[in-house]
């Protein structure tokens, strides 16, 4: 591979994967600190309040890490991918400008009064700047799947006479129906962050036996949002952005599912390591036919293996696109199980006493970052080689006038700093949860 | 089309300096002007509830020009690949430093983000106006309508320039002077008594050294390019461009003579916004110019999307200005007023 293109793959990879884990934590906490405060708006309980706040002093902090780990990211559309800027940006520079002119405008206006403006405004008033912050942080989260949707599944342009695209209907780009699956799919999975996070805080106070009132809110507000979304997971929106790939990227499925060779009544593999050059699965544990049935609802359906179309074709790095896929897959079965049983407990009134459950609520924290991450690297790893699907390949799309060693240089100044902010994040959090819900906000400035 | 979105784009990125350029500005002045920790909370009080939307200007404007002009956005930010970099790491420096800086109360935590604070403020305004240097005097473009400016080269602006030549230095400085004062002016409207009247200080110091610098500006732009002269010829109207930057600069100061306060801010936005405008209109038609061959220049023209999608930007684009618009006001209303420090919100 070209020395370049790598630099600026992983460039990419490397600045988009560590500004993933905090948005997913805005757009996830952000409805459940509307259900808090709607909470106590209703019950007129302080308790709810006192937590509201504390998730919102969380939430200020993964912000500021989110808004400033995210400039870069639409930065880097021009300086490391300019060719491909050249070539798409008629058409996605539409949902992308979209995004400035919509969502960060009204984030950035009712951050302020949602971080700090409790005691200016009406329980009512901040309870309407909570919605707006929600709302703005979900819709920029619409505009940035329908880019990626497009590159995906490309709709709504023409070829231009200079070989670049340019829109041709506003509304296919903005409808596009893998748009709508993928942002289901991904605003499910960011609730999931969400939820784990809220939980996991509450069983840590419960047993350590700190704050257990809030602890209590919390693991309640936790466990049904994430048993209400890890089930929406799995169903309809995992299996319908499934069937999304299986009609209009068949290769990729072929690739994640790692099924070497066509055939009806296609098994799907549990576990095991995929064997590239021997084109074989080791240690494979499968479920016969089970993929015929998820893929096309029958179970001699014939689905398409990789040896059905041509090996440059194919995604190129298929042991890691496989793993990232089970990975995904895996975790969300467990994410399921963990909530059913945790919500099942609680109807029992036994949760906050079962203390081997909250245990794993505790330790559960980090899996939903995986899964999430791990799920864009799937969509991401199965749609190479191309850069926009069938219509651009990657290496023909980043930068040539940005030598290699430019983009190293700066790759490494990005790890630096976001080492940092990753340090910073960690510690500023770590002496919110100390604190604790009951605590007194430090000044704003 | 094309000129409509180009005055559209340029109305976005003055949009962007004027508002971020008081933020920047009261950063630069920071650490001079603030002598003791609450000083310093009033002024990041006073930037604090707006500078997050004032930098989404920065963003909407990237996003409307790479919506709008896909080739002018690839070709230039691939080509200012290095300062542009920087300017993103020293963003993300600046952010964190604001608003993580109250989260501890030590003077050790608070000293360390206040420096940073100041030192990011002031670099970003030099690489505003190297940035604004570069795109006036020229790049040098390829045939394929791409160019790589090294940092620097010999600093003499030549055919194969660096992004730093005594040229974009001087453009730099004369950012960093301006935005001082303009920092300046809109600390002292929003605070009171020692802060106010040290404000309004530097405000007056920087008066005749912004004034000196801009007429030398002026010159050296034409010395290095008589070309910007073009559009004023065929136009005379334009005219009232480099009259609309001397008139408020004058209001400015006989305005902070006075101590009106808000007038004299109102005249330095003034100010930046038609020494945007005049360059805007010196440019116009051409978006990046070339400094090997004028026929390689980016125009409105050759780097514009198509024109179904440019049609179809006005309808949203209108509506989330206005929106935006609506944002702002309401945020001004709401934070409007002197800063105080008691009451723990705002």
């Amino acid at each position: 591979m070209d020395s370049a293109l790598l630099v600026h793959r992983l460039h990419f990879a490397f600045t988009v994967t560590f500004h993933y884990l905090f948005p997913q934590l805005t757009m996830g906490l952000a409805p459940l600190i509307v259900v808090l405060k709607t909470l106590a708006l209703r019950r007129n309980d302080e308790r709810y309040n006192q937590a509201a706040r504390f998730w919102v002093r969380i939430f200020g902090i993964n912000f500021v890490i989110g808004v400033v780990t995210g400039i870069p990211m639409e930065f880097q559309f021009g300086t490391n991918w300019s060719h491909f800027s050249r070539f798409a940006g008629g058409v996605i520079g539409q949902t992308l400008a979209m995004e400035g002119m919509f969502a960060f405008f009204l984030e950035s206006a009712f951050l302020g009064l949602f971080l700090y403006g409790e005691k200016r405004l009406s329980p009512r008033a901040h309870w309407w700047s909570a919605v707006a912050v929600c709302f703005g942080s979900w819709l920029s989260g619409y505009f940035i799947i329908a880019t990626d949707a497009w590159m995906q599944n490309p709709v709504g342009y023409e070829r231009a006479a200079d070989g670049s695209v340019q829109l041709s209907s506003f509304w296919e780009l903005v409808l596009n129906p893998w748009a709508w699956w993928q942002y289901a799919h991904n605003m499910s999975g960011a609730a999931i962050t969400g939820a784990f996070v809220m939980a996991s805080v509450g069983a840590f106070y419960l047993l350590s036996g700190k704050h257990k009132e809030h602890g209590q809110i919390f693991v309640r507000t936790g466990v049904l949002a994430g048993c209400i979304f890890s089930i929406l997971q799995l169903f309809p929106t995992g299996d319908g952005q499934g069937r999304m790939v299986a009609q209009n990227q068949p290769v990729t499925l072929a690739a994640m599912e790692a099924l070497f060779t066509s055939q009806p009544g296609a098994p799907l593999v549990i576990i095991g390591q995929p064997d590239v050059p021997g084109r074989k699965i080791d240690n494979p544990l499968l479920v016969p036919k089970a993929l015929s049935f998820l893929t096309y609802r029958r179970w001699q359906a014939r689905v398409e293996g990789l040896d059905s179309f041509p090996e440059k074709l194919w995604p190129q790095n298929i042991p890691l696109l496989y793993f990232s896929y089970h990975i995904m897959v895996g975790l969300g079965t467990i994410f399921i199980a963990i909530m059913v049983v945790s919500v099942f407990l609680l109807w029992r009134g036994k949760l906050f006493n079962a203390r081997w459950m909250l245990w794993i609520l505790l330790l559960s924290l980090p899996f939903p970052y995986i899964a999430n991450t791990a799920g864009w690297m799937t969509a991401e790893l199965g749609r190479q080689p191309w850069l926009v699907y069938g219509l651009m390949l990657t290496a023909d799309g980043y930068s040539k006038t940005v030598s290699a060693g430019n983009g190293m240089f700066t790759l490494l100044g990005f790890m630096g700093i976001y080492t940092i902010l990753g340090i910073l994040f960690l510690f500023l959090v770590h002496r919110e949860i100390e604190h604790g819900p009951a605590a007194e906000p430090a000044p704003v400035h | 089309m094309e000129t409509l979105w180009f005055m559209v784009v340029a109305v976005m990125v003055t949009a962007y300096v004027v508002l971020d350029g008081f933020d920047l500005g009261a950063g630069v002045i920071y650490l001079f002007i603030a002598r003791n920790s609450s000083e310093r909370r009033m002024i990041l009080r006073a930037i604090g509830p707006v500078w997050d939307g004032n930098e989404v200007w920065l963003l909407a404007a990237g996003g409307t020009l790479y919506f709008a002009f896909p080739q002018l956005y690839a070709s230039s930010f691939s080509g200012f690949y290095l300062p542009l970099m920087m300017v993103l790491w020293l963003l993300m420096l600046r952010g964190i430093s604001i608003e993580f800086r109250a989260h501890i109360e030590d003077p050790v935590w608070q000293t360390f983000f206040d420096v940073i604070f100041f030192a990011a403020s002031a670099l970003l305004a030099i690489f505003l106006g190297a940035a604004l240097g570069n795109v006036i005097r020229g790049v040098p473009l390829g045939p394929d309508g791409y160019f790589f400016e090294p940092l620097w080269t010999d600093f003499r602006v030549s055919a194969h320039p660096g992004i730093l030549d005594w040229y974009t230095v001087m453009a730099g400085v004369i950012a960093l002077a301006t935005l001082t004062t303009h920092g300046a002016l809109y600390v002292v409207t929003k605070t009171e008594a020692e802060l106010s009247l040290r404000a309004r200080k530097v405000a007056l110091i920087m008066w005749p050294i912004q004034a000196v610098l801009t007429v030398v500006s002026l010159i050296a732009t034409y010395s290095i390019k008589p070309q910007v002269m073009d559009n004023y010829r065929q136009h005379p109207i334009g005219a009232l461009i480099p009259l609309a930057v001397l008139v408020s600069l004058a209001v400015l100061l006989w305005a902070t003579l006075r101590h009106k306060e808000k007038p004299a801010f109102v005249a330095s936005s003034f100010y930046i916004a038609s020494m945007l405008v005049g360059a805007a209109y010196a440019l116009y038609p051409v978006v990046l110019p070339a400094s090997t061959d004028s026929s390689y220049s980016l125009t409105i023209y050759n780097s514009a999307a198509g024109h179904h999608g440019l049609v179809v930007g006005i309808t949203w684009w209108s509506l989330g200005f206005v929106l935006a618009l609506a944002y702002f006001v309401f945020i001004f209303r709401m934070f409007r007023g002197k800063v105080r420090l008691e009451g723990g919100g705002y």
